[in-house]
């Protein structure tokens, strides 16, 4: 177990080695030891084990199987240039195996005072902007997968709305992986800077080839300025061999509001570290997670939210439906800290086991050091209730139809969130293309 | 329509209804009365097909087919109704999509065309107004918050939209204060016709003031120990249930 996790880093110590020399040149300065002080980080620490409290559900060995080496450029392949996803009105960058693919991206309808680029265009063009913010937010100590990222920066989504801006477009970052000769890694780098006052609906996609072998890493620093509404989704839809470790982290300043969501509908090895910054009087943030498992999956969302200044609100609620001998991690923690007076927080995680082989580990937590706050929290585990589905066929309606209604009402509770009519239609028809396959 | 014959049903081995025969013809109306405890609602859910009972003996036919072969949703579809004692509350699901669903269910199984959108508010609208009820919970998920008037009138609601041959009220009146009681046995009333049978079930005679019964038959520890016309209910209503245990049955 030692050698394999061993074996493992030094798979990524190499490919750094590799990537270092492809990317020889014109890499700033700061970049440049930042990626360098991650690498060791990784050296050190390896990846986490089971051992780890964080981690404890969360066996990265289909991970560390795998030597992933760095990625090629590929041809996209008809069924995924015309995924769903690509087919929804608003603008976009487009990746394809990490790289940045402007054929498929378009900017449609934006503001022109909107910027929406590829990383590497804003490493050319204003290296010394990423510098002031790549890593502040994040910190890449954090964990290894978050330090591996840091190494590899090289590309990803850089979103900019100045201030008083109302974006009406949404705005899609789109991850696509298709087949390659050998297993692969990519580390998107996203960040988001919403300027006071501006309004944005941002949506992450990560989509891939059922038959790809890849690890996608992606960590989004999402920055939500002053009075700002901004709502951030991520779909994740990985192929079915696609394994996906994301870190979001979002941080809110005073009176601003965001409107999260997750979606999982794909992917092998999935999880989820999400940490929400209230860094400001009046903020609030509302957290939705829908999570979809089957076969053998596993989905892990940990969540962390951080009330950090009096006056904020928290609302999160996640809901699991799982099937065959899929397995789902829920772990929310609410910390307040001591400043943090008259905080308002509700965490609610729902899940739905449809097959005797599906597993769910819970576990809200609350880390309170103020004294006069509201927190709730509370889990449950449970299978369709038979009261409701003998009412409805009590009624004429069919066993599975029932089901199928009742699994429906679960998840719209979730899917109901999203704002954007197309979006919210597709996941509908996910649903039940993903109830209709799961029978 | 119906004919059970010497029905025993167990809950968890334990017997509860111990050789019930019972024929029901099209346009009747039978009453079934009896103390808490007696079965009323056990024969109300086997007829409904509720899988928790185990029926031990006898058997219920059903326009000429054997009934408990039959899934609750065949059942429905065959038309039968049964107005649940606590309607089930389902969240996230609008009565106007559930009902939507049943209708269309059992439309197709008649062969029978699916009713649009349109079609269906305005049916929804004209049986709303029979039972008087407030068209916001149309919209509302089914019987999620409802009080328990509304639930009430919510099943009969549903009984007016499916239009059932058998329709069975298990206890439809209890909870109901006089107002919603008389709304409700209004809306039944309003739903009587020579083709449908209907099977009350109380425990009070008060509902069959309004909803005059053809046949009144008294059920105590699982048995019919008594049958008769109107009148029985009501000398029910002066002697209260401790006499029938006295008497030997006749």
């Amino acid at each position: 177990m030692i050698q394999a996790v061993r074996k493992e880093k030094d798979q990524y110590l190499a490919n750094f080695a590799e990537f270092e020399r492809q990317a020889s040149g014109a890499v700033p300065e700061w970049l440049h030891q930042l990626r360098k002080a991650s690498i060791l980080q990784v050296a050190e620490y390896g990846f986490p084990t089971i051992r780890d409290e964080d981690w404890k559900y969360t066996n990265l060995a289909p991970l560390s199987r795998v030597s992933f080496q760095l990625a090629a450029r590929a041809e996209l392949p008809d069924h995924l240039s015309n995924h769903w996803l690509l087919g929804l009105p608003g603008a976009r960058l487009v990746f394809v195996n990490g790289f940045f693919d402007e054929r498929l991206s378009r900017r449609e309808g934006l503001p022109e005072s909107v910027e929406i680029k590829s990383v590497s265009q804003v490493l050319a063009e204003q290296p010394d902007l990423l510098g002031r913010h790549i890593g502040r937010y994040s910190d890449p100590g954090e964990h290894a997968f978050n330090a591996l990222n840091t190494a590899f920066l090289s590309e990803g989504a850089f979103v900019s709305v100045p201030a008083g801006t109302v974006v009406e477009t949404p705005v899609y970052l789109i991850y696509l992986s298709t087949n390659s000769e050998q297993p692969f890694a990519v580390h998107p780098r996203n960040l988001m800077l919403l300027g006071a006052n501006s309004e944005v609906r941002l949506v992450e996609g990560y989509v891939g080839d059922s038959e790809a072998s890849y690890f996608c890493n992606p960590v989004t620093e999402l920055v939500v300025g002053e009075g700002s509404v901004a709502d951030h989704y991520t779909v994740q839809a990985e192929g079915a061999k696609g394994h996906h470790i994301g870190t979001l982290r979002t941080w809110q300043e005073r009176n601003s509001a965001l409107r999260l969501a997750s979606f999982d509908i794909g992917g092998s090895l999935v999880r989820h570290n999400l940490t929400v910054t209230l860094d400001g009087d009046g903020a609030n943030a509302l957290l939705h997670g829908l999570y979809l498992g089957a076969a053998d999956q596993l989905i892990d969302n940990h969540t962390r939210i951080e009330h950090v200044k009096p006056h904020c609100d928290s609302r999160e609620l996640y809901k699991g439906i799982l099937t065959d001998s899929s397995r789902a991690v829920f772990h929310g923690r609410i910390v307040v800290s001591k400043g943090a007076q008259k905080t308002d927080s509700k965490q609610t995680n729902n899940n739905l086991l449809l097959s005797n082989d599906a597993l769910v580990n819970t576990k809200p937590q609350l880390e309170i050091y103020a004294d006069d706050v509201k927190c709730t929290h509370g889990a449950t585990i449970g299978r369709l209730e038979e009261e409701a589905l003998f009412y409805l066929r009590s009624r004429g309606i069919g066993r599975q139809e029932a089901a199928d209604i009742l699994i429906y009402a679960f998840a719209s509770e979730v899917i109901g969130q999203v704002r954007g009519a197309e979006l919210r239609k597709h996941l509908d028809h996910f649903l039940f293309d993903w109830l209709a396959k799961s029978r | 329509m119906l004919e059970i014959r010497n029905l025993h049903v167990s809950a968890n081995n334990k017997p509860i209804l111990k050789g019930i025969s019972l024929s029901l013809k099209r346009g009747e109306v039978h009453s079934i009365m009896g103390p808490n405890g007696s079965g009323k609602s056990t024969l109300a859910q086997v007829l409904a097909g509720r899988a928790s009972y185990e029926v031990t003996d006898g058997e219920i036919i059903y326009e000429g087919q054997n009934l408990l072969d039959m899934a609750p949703e065949d059942r429905a579809r065959e038309g039968i109704f049964m107005a649940f004692q606590y309607p089930v509350e389902i969240r996230g699901v609008s009565n106007m999509y559930f009902l939507r669903a049943a209708l269309n269910a059992i439309r197709k199984h008649r062969g029978d065309e699916e009713v649009d959108a349109m079609d269906f508010l305005a049916l929804v609208r004209s049986k709303m107004k029979l039972l008087q009820m407030d068209e916001a919970l149309i919209n509302r998920a089914v019987n999620e918050g409802f009080s328990g008037g509304e639930k009430k009138r919510n099943e009969i609601f549903q009984l007016a939209v499916l239009e059932p041959s058998l329709a069975i009220l298990d206890e439809t009146d209890s909870g109901l204060d006089i107002d919603a009681l008389r709304i409700v046995a209004q809306g039944v009333n309003a739903l009587r016709t020579p083709d449908r049978a209907f099977l009350v079930i109380t425990h009070y005679q008060r509902l069959l003031n309004h909803i005059v019964p053809d046949f009144v038959h008294v059920l105590s520890e699982g048995r019919i120990v008594l049958s008769g016309d109107k009148s029985l209910a009501l000398e029910l209503e002066d002697k209260g249930y401790a006499w029938l245990e006295k008497e030997p049955v006749a």
